[in-house]
């Protein structure tokens, strides 16, 4: 079995590679999830790159990435797997005819021809490198945890009909989650926990710069230390790296060459989305004379 | 791992995590040590992240965990290797007041830049320094986070600070903010520096049982300090986003209503008739309306906005909401609680209309009571819940048990939500017992008593 990642230096130096340049705790925390094939839980508020970082371990790694969007009603048959109801019925109907015995159709309609395979099911049977992304975890039901349970912590599922299906090989497994709701204690003994917050100003000016080249030098460090000085703030939504790239777009956009006042609370709306917290940022900051 | 006392150092830390309140589980044990297996040692920081990963899986529990770590894997041992290049003490006159000035001008310049290394090692010199308190043998020295900070006193740098950040092109609010919060990192930083000499003497599980703060949502209100309170006052709203969703999931939860029959069969066409699921109408919420009713005076009032904060933030919850905050005299505020209202300013609105709340200065349930009764009676009705927040100290006044039972009698539920600790109910000129019987009485000192509370009543 191959590991994802030789050392957290490794880790850090690949990731960058694919784009995601990621602090001490985030190289030394993916690189372990891979060492120790544990799943990894990453939790903290939206648009800090949770999702992003799933995706760059796929890049990094060259494995297949394979996504299960959590969302409110989520259950087993859009998680898992799913019988092809309606191909069965077929198959039944058009076993009819014959004089075939139904002891030979029932062991006919649940063989792998009529199952629909869902994320968590693709994801184990694939042979070739996988990584596994759990969107939003935090979104689902208490019911789908513990469905989770048993792929996150033996790496197989049972179908009543089939058997168990155990991973060929195992996927590297990232949980997202916005702490929206606290999850239930089995998922969290069975993951590595990683707490992703907002960036350091300089770790935020790399970002900003890769994602977007085009940028002034001096233009990315006022944007920086704008957003800084906007987290400091109480805000209801604190703009996050996400929001960060996008002013930096803006401005680009916009061709603004240097964020004074006036720049800044021009394009406000970008990063502050409530509008208590523009007025707050206004007042605070004292944008308007 | 066994000859060189590191399995040893690990239990200790894993057992000492236990004590201050982490659910570390054997599994999480077993996985922390296979994650150090597969490391290097030779990073301090890449061995933390590696216990933090596989040991905490609540953010709000990393402080504690650092804390500990701290005093387990101190980052020095003694005054580290710096010692001899400060040059300034010879014969341990570090202590004088030339060097007091000096020292504390090395600090302004730290806290100005807000520069996170030197503050470290400054706050570890401060300890060494002005801290120390010297036993008479070996073992019996110790050292005072407590006469370091008075001696150095850094909060008297705050206007100096400011005057500084002023200088970088801060605003007024966001400098005094900014300097607040680098003091307080600088104390932290004192606390666990003298923790960490103090643990070196006399072994880490004895500090650990008594140094180490408690988190953050299991803090007192009664005992936060100014930096603390604003820590809090950021945990609320996710606190009431957290709640919000708990509690429409599992109203969800136990939502199936009756068949819906169209439904049903109109899904089961694509299956040629055969109905494999059944869809079910949706089940109206039922909502409550809450009277609120807030004892502001000085001693409780941190726990009244926390808790007027979380109730407002769940205002979804009910089908309608309105607070009174009372010293003597009852005074409504519901109006401060505009939909999409900024949290500081709330809390600066709700400070300042404390002066409403009072008529003679005096804390007096009794005569609030009453003129609740006369004033606002209405409020309360067959469909409306009554919460009362206090620590029922009423300065031995009368205590108008009549009004409380007839405004509970009239509400349809009424609890009465306590700060003190529950063995200090009954003593001086607490009257918990006396309303207690009247209202149930709860026991509320922290936010996680608090989120457990407002989930059960809904």
């Amino acid at each position: 079995m191959t590991s994802w990642f030789a050392s957290p230096a490794d880790a850090a130096y690949r990731l960058g590679e694919a784009g995601y340049l990621a602090d001490r705790a985030t190289a030394t925390t993916a690189y372990l999830a891979g060492a120790l094939e544990k799943p990894l839980l990453v939790e903290g508020p939206a648009g800090v790159g949770k999702t992003e970082l799933a995706k760059a371990v796929a890049r990094a790694t060259g494995a297949e990435l394979v996504r299960l969007q959590c969302y409110e009603g989520l259950d087993e048959a859009r998680a898992l797997y799913e019988w092809n109801y309606k191909k069965q019925l077929l198959r039944i109907q058009a076993s009819q005819g014959t004089d075939q015995a139904w002891d030979e159709t029932h062991d006919d309609i649940f063989t792998d021809e009529f199952l629909l395979t869902r994320p968590l099911l693709t994801a184990i049977r694939r042979a070739e490198p996988t990584v596994l992304l759990i969107d939003e975890v935090d979104k689902t039901d208490v019911e789908v945890e513990g469905l989770l349970l048993e792929v996150l912590s033996d790496f197989q599922v049972t179908i009543p009909e089939l058997g168990t299906v155990v991973a060929v090989r195992r996927p590297f497994v990232v949980l997202t989650s916005n702490a929206s709701r606290e999850l239930s204690e089995a998922v969290k003994r069975r993951c590595l926990f990683l707490h992703l917050d907002y960036p350091d100003a300089e770790r935020e000016r790399e970002i900003v710069s890769s994602q977007v080249p085009d940028l002034e030098d001096r233009l990315a460090e006022q944007l920086v230390a704008t957003v800084g000085r906007l987290r400091e703030l109480e805000l209801k939504k604190a703009p996050s790296i996400a929001e960060s790239v996008d002013w930096a777009r803006t401005l680009l956009a916009l061709e603004i060459h240097d964020l004074d006042d006036k720049a800044v609370d021009d394009t406000l709306g970008v990063v502050l989305k409530h509008s208590s917290d523009q007025d707050r940022a206004v007042r605070e900051l004292r944008l308007r004379r | 791992m066994t000859s060189s006392g590191l399995l040893e150092r690990h239990l200790a830390f894993l057992e000492a995590l236990r004590g201050a309140g982490l659910p570390v589980s054997l599994a999480e044990d077993l996985d922390a040590v296979a994650a150090l297996g597969a490391l290097p040692w030779d990073e301090r920081a890449t061995v933390r992240e590696a216990y933090a990963a596989t040991l905490v899986k609540k953010p709000s529990l990393r402080p504690t965990f650092d804390a500990l770590f701290d005093l387990y894997f101190p980052r020095m041992v003694g005054d580290g290797v710096g010692r001899d290049q400060d040059g300034a003490d010879e014969a341990g006159v570090g202590d004088s007041g030339p060097a007091l000035a000096a020292f504390r001008e090395q600090l302004l310049d730290a806290l100005t830049q807000g520069d996170q290394e030197a503050l470290q090692r400054l706050a570890a010199e401060m300890v060494g320094r002005f801290g120390a308190m010297p036993g008479r043998g070996p073992g019996l020295s110790s050292w005072s986070a407590y006469t370091a900070l008075r001696r150095v006193a850094p909060s008297q740098l705050v206007d100096k600070i400011v005057a500084g950040l002023l200088a970088q092109g801060r605003t007024d609010e966001e400098a005094q903010r900014v300097a607040g919060r680098r003091v307080g990192g600088l104390t932290a930083m004192v606390e666990g520096d003298a923790r960490r000499r103090i643990a070196e003497e006399k072994g880490p599980d004895h500090v650990a049982d008594v140094a180490v703060r408690p988190s953050i949502d299991r803090l007192d209100f009664l005992q936060a300090r100014r930096s603390d309170l604003e820590g809090m006052r950021r945990e609320i709203y996710p606190l009431a986003r957290r709640l919000a969703t708990r509690l429409t999931q599992e109203h969800h939860a136990r939502r199936r209503g009756p068949l819906d029959f169209r439904r049903t069969v109109r899904a089961s066409l694509s299956t040629g008739g055969v109905p494999l699921t059944t869809h079910h109408r949706p089940k109206r919420p039922h909502r409550t309306e809450l009277v609120v009713l807030c004892d502001v005076s000085g001693s409780v009032a941190n726990f009244a906005q926390f808790t007027l904060l979380l109730v407002f933030a769940l205002r979804d919850q009910f089908q309608n909401l309105r607070a009174f905050t009372f010293i003597d005299h009852v005074h409504e505020v519901t109006h401060h609680f505009r939909p999409g209202a900024d949290v500081a300013e709330v809390m600066a609105d709700l400070a300042a209309s404390t002066s409403h709340a009072a008529l003679w200065g005096r804390t007096s349930y009794g005569r609030a009571f009453t003129k609740f009764a006369e004033e606002h009676g209405d409020a309360l009705g067959p469909k409306s819940s009554l919460l009362v927040l206090g620590d029922a100290r009423s300065n031995y006044s009368d205590l108008a048990l009549d009004s409380l039972r007839e405004m509970a009698g009239r509400a349809r539920h009424a609890w009465w939500l306590n700060p003190e600790h529950r063995r200090h109910w009954d003593t001086g000129d607490s009257a918990a017992r006396a309303y207690g019987e009247v209202v149930p009485m709860v026991e509320c000192r922290n936010l996680t008593q608090l989120t457990e509370f407002v989930h059960d009543i809904l």
